[in-house]
């Protein structure tokens, strides 16, 4: 099964915290909708609206096992929004490592006085 | 080891931490002196900020602009709300991409933490699908972009 990102459905996706309580548990394993709608004390459909999102997002998919269908984490759809938020991330690194230098840069009358 | 922590809080806010070598004073200076901020907020390599409009005071203008010099470029506008030097700065962002984006409310706090800073930002926007469509989106200049702790959560 081919799993394409939508990146900002899965931010959205990720807004909810049913939803990420729904990734958590699917991380320990696969689950089916049955399984999932129990801690969260919700009805069935409104699990699986919150599974629709997260599959459109591309971050859950599922397969056929006779009459169920479980769900597992998309590890590609996870995967690629792991490397989205690390060049993110680099990006302002890279700004704070700026500010490193020049703070460097900077007088320090305090610190001076007080050697 | 990365010194950046960046986390969601609740349903609206993000909140990044960072420590620094320098005192409370250097830092709340370099995030309110133009000549300086001019320097380091510039994101990805390539960009700069030949516009910085910094008027540190409360009701005081914000106004950077970016290019990547090969006419690319997108600007944020904003308002100082409180300044507690140099401690705690309050003020309100949007970036204009062109259309502006809806109000980022962000607290920055510099504590003193031995002979260095722990500064604190903390974000907050008007609603969960404002915080979405900024993480998604990221912003070339990185500042904006926050980081939903997955490996966490899994």
């Amino acid at each position: 099964m081919s799993v394409t990102l939508n990146l900002d459905a899965a931010f959205a996706a990720l807004a909810d915290p049913t939803r990420r309580g729904i990734l958590a548990r699917l991380a320990k394993g696969e689950a089916t909708v049955m399984e999932l709608a129990k801690p969260f004390e919700m009805t069935q459909p409104a699990i699986s609206q919150h599974l629709k999102l997260l599959e459109e997002a591309g971050l859950v998919a599922r397969r056929v096992d006779g009459t169920k269908r479980p769900r597992r984490l998309a590890k590609v759809g996870i995967e690629a929004m792991d490397q989205w938020l690390a060049m993110l991330r680099k990006a302002l690194e890279n700004n704070y490592d700026r500010l490193d230098e020049i703070l460097a840069g900077m007088e320090q009358p305090e610190i001076k006085r007080r050697r | 080891m990365s010194k950046l922590t960046l986390k969601t809080e609740g349903d609206t806010h993000v909140v990044v931490t960072r420590r620094f070598a320098a005192p409370p004073e250097a830092v709340y200076r370099a995030h309110t002196d133009p000549k300086l901020i001019q320097k380091w907020l510039l994101g990805p390599e390539g960009w700069t900020m030949p516009v910085c409009i910094n008027d540190a005071r409360p009701g005081g203008k914000i106004r950077y602009e970016w290019t990547n010099g090969k006419g690319r470029g997108f600007h944020l506008t904003g308002e100082y709300i409180e300044l507690e030097p140099y401690s705690r700065i309050v003020h309100v962002e949007r970036m204009h991409l062109p259309d502006a984006t809806p109000d980022n409310r962000v607290e920055t706090r510099f504590d003193a933490e031995g002979t260095g800073t722990l500064m604190t930002m903390r974000m907050t926007l008007p609603d969960t699908e404002t915080r979405a469509a900024m993480l998604a989106t990221g912003m070339e200049r990185g500042m904006e972009a926050s980081y939903v702790r997955l490996e966490g959560m899994m």
